[in-house]
C-alpha cells in the first residue's frame, strides 16, 4: 500500500513538472487560429492544419503566435495539435471548423470550443470578450477536412 | 514462382491479367489483395469454405497506473494517442500496431486489446487454390489482412498475386517478395503516368518485370515508346475488342470463350519462369 501511495505521489509530482498546475487553467489565455502572426490577420478555417495558432490574453491582449508544426503531418494533425493547445493550458480554442478526433481530445482536455469564426481575429477576440460567441457541442466537419486546401481555406486568405 | 500483378492506374486489367493467366495453367494458387475491393472472385466463382477474421493489436491504457506523462503520444508517429493533462485518448483507427507505445511507456500502463480490420477467405474453382481478403468498410488498415493473406502462399505453387491499383504501401506489401511483377497498364496518357510511377516502385523493390498493355490498339504509341526506352519487355498485349470487353461485363475470363487466348497465357507464363530461372 504504502509503496502505491509513493508511486501515486511520485506521479503527481511528474505530471506537476511537465503541465504545471493543472487544476488551474489560465483563465484570460485564449487560442485562435490563424493564417498570420498578429491580431490583423484572418482567422484559419482549419484547426488541425492551420498555419498558425495565437495564444492570446484577453486582459493585456498580449499575443504569442505559434506556429503550427501539425500542419503536414501525415495524419491525426488534429490530435497532435489539439495536444498542443492542451499543454499551453489555454481556455478556450476559436476557429472555422473542428474535426471529431480533435473534439474529443480537447474535450478531454477541458478546452471551451468555439466555431464557424471567421474574419480578422482581433474582431473574434472582442467578440469572445463581449460574450457573442456561442461554445460548440460536436466537430463540425469530417476527418481529413482540413487536407483539401480549397475546400478548407473558403473565407480566410493564406498569407 | 510467385507472380504479382499490378498496375499504378487503376481499371487497366489486373484481375482479367490474374484470373485468366491463373486460368489457363495448372496447380495454381490465385491470392486476390486489393482487399479494398476484390474482385476476381467474380470472374471465378469460387465457393468460399473458409473464413477467418484478421485483427491487429491496439493499445488499451490502464488508467490507474498511467500519470499522463505524454511519453506514448510522443513517441506515436501516426498521432493514435493523446495526452492531455488528465486524460488520455487512443484512436485505433489510426493505430499502427508497432507496439512503441508499449515499449516506451515508465509505467507498464499498456496492454493489448485485438480489433478486427476485416477477413480472408478460402475457396477452390476447378483445382484452383483461391484466396481473397476483405477489409472491412471504413477500415484504412489494409496491410494486416494482406499479411494475413500471404501468409497461405503455398510456395510450390503457381502463385499469383492480384495487387491493389496505386503504388502505395498495400501494394508494396502485396507486391514484396515476389519472383516477378506484371505490370499491367492501357495506352493512355494516364495509363502511362501511372506506369512510370509503378516502374519507379518495382525497380526500387528490385524485382523482374515486364508489361502486360490491354487494350491495345486505341491509338496511343507513346507506353511502346517509353517501354523501349527503358528497355522494359512487352509480355503482351490485349487488344481492344468488343468480344472481350462483353465477357468480361458479363463476369466470363474470356480465356473460356477464346480458347486460343490459354496458349498464349501459358507462353508468357514459360517466358516469365524462364526469365526468373536466368
Amino acid at each position: 500500500m504504502s509503496q502505491m501511495r509513493s508511486t501515486h505521489d511520485k506521479s503527481i509530482k511528474k505530471i506537476k513538472k511537465k503541465w504545471g498546475n493543472i487544476t488551474k487553467v489560465n483563465e484570460m489565455k485564449i487560442c485562435i487560429t490563424s493564417t498570420g502572426k498578429n491580431l490583423d490577420a484572418q482567422i484559419d478555417p482549419r484547426f488541425g492544419r492551420c498555419a498558425y495558432f495565437l495564444f492570446i490574453n484577453t486582459d493585456d491582449m498580449n499575443v504569442e503566435a505559434i506556429s503550427n508544426e501539425s500542419a503536414l503531418a501525415m495524419g491525426g494533425a488534429g490530435i497532435q495539435a489539439a495536444q498542443r493547445v492542451a499543454q499551453q493550458k489555454a481556455k478556450c480554442i476559436i476557429t472555422g471548423n473542428i474535426g471529431p478526433n480533435a473534439f474529443q481530445t480537447l474535450k478531454a482536455a477541458n478546452i471551451e470550443v468555439i466555431t464557424g469564426v471567421s474574419g480578422r481575429v482581433k474582431d473574434a477576440v472582442e467578440q469572445y470578450k463581449a460574450d457573442n460567441l456561442k461554445k460548440t457541442e460536436s466537430a463540425t466537419v469530417d476527418s481529413h477536412f482540413g487536407r483539401d486546401d480549397k475546400k478548407a481555406v473558403n473565407g480566410g486568405k493564406r498569407q | 514462382m510467385i507472380i504479382s500483378i499490378a498496375s499504378g492506374k487503376g481499371g487497366t486489367g489486373k484481375t482479367t491479367v490474374a484470373t485468366n493467366l491463373a486460368l489457363s495453367l495448372e496447380g495454381v494458387q490465385l491470392i486476390d489483395c486489393d482487399v479494398e475491393e476484390p474482385n476476381a472472385n467474380i470472374f471465378l466463382n469460387a465457393p468460399i469454405h473458409e473464413r477467418k477474421e484478421i485483427s491487429v493489436d491496439i493499445p488499451k491504457i490502464d488508467k490507474t497506473l498511467c500519470d499522463f506523462c505524454g511519453k506514448c503520444s510522443e513517441f506515436c508517429m501516426y498521432n493514435a494517442l493523446a495526452v492531455v493533462p488528465t486524460d488520455i485518448l487512443v484512436f485505433p483507427e489510426l493505430c499502427h500496431s508497432c507496439g512503441g507505445c508499449k515499449l516506451v511507456c515508465p509505467w507498464n500502463a499498456i496492454s493489448w486489446d485485438k480489433r478486427v480490420v476485416g477477413l480472408i477467405e478460402h475457396g477452390m474453382a476447378d483445382g484452383l487454390d483461391f484466396y481473397h481478403g476483405l477489409l472491412n468498410v471504413g477500415e484504412i488498415q489494409a496491410i494486416p489482412v494482406i499479411k494475413a493473406l500471404k501468409r497461405r502462399i503455398t510456395r510450390d505453387k503457381r502463385v499469383i498475386l492480384d495487387a491493389p491499383p496505386g503504388t502505395s504501401c498495400p501494394v508494396i506489401e502485396a507486391v514484396n517478395g515476389s519472383d516477378y511483377c506484371i505490370l499491367v497498364t492501357e495506352p493512355t496518357p494516364f495509363g502511362l503516368h501511372d506506369l512510370k510511377l509503378a516502374v519507379e516502385v518495382i525497380r526500387y523493390l528490385k524485382i523482374p518485370f515486364g508489361v502486360i498493355i490491354n487494350r491495345d490498339g486505341i491509338g496511343y504509341r507513346k507506353v511502346e515508346d517509353y517501354c523501349q526506352k527503358e528497355k522494359i519487355p512487352i509480355l503482351m498485349k490485349i487488344p481492344h475488342s468488343e468480344k472481350i470487353a462483353n465477357l468480361y461485363s458479363n463476369g466470363i475470363p474470356f480465356v473460356t470463350e477464346l480458347p486460343e487466348w490459354r496458349q498464349r497465357f501459358c507462353d508468357l507464363f514459360n517466358k516469365i519462369q524462364a526469365e526468373v530461372k536466368k
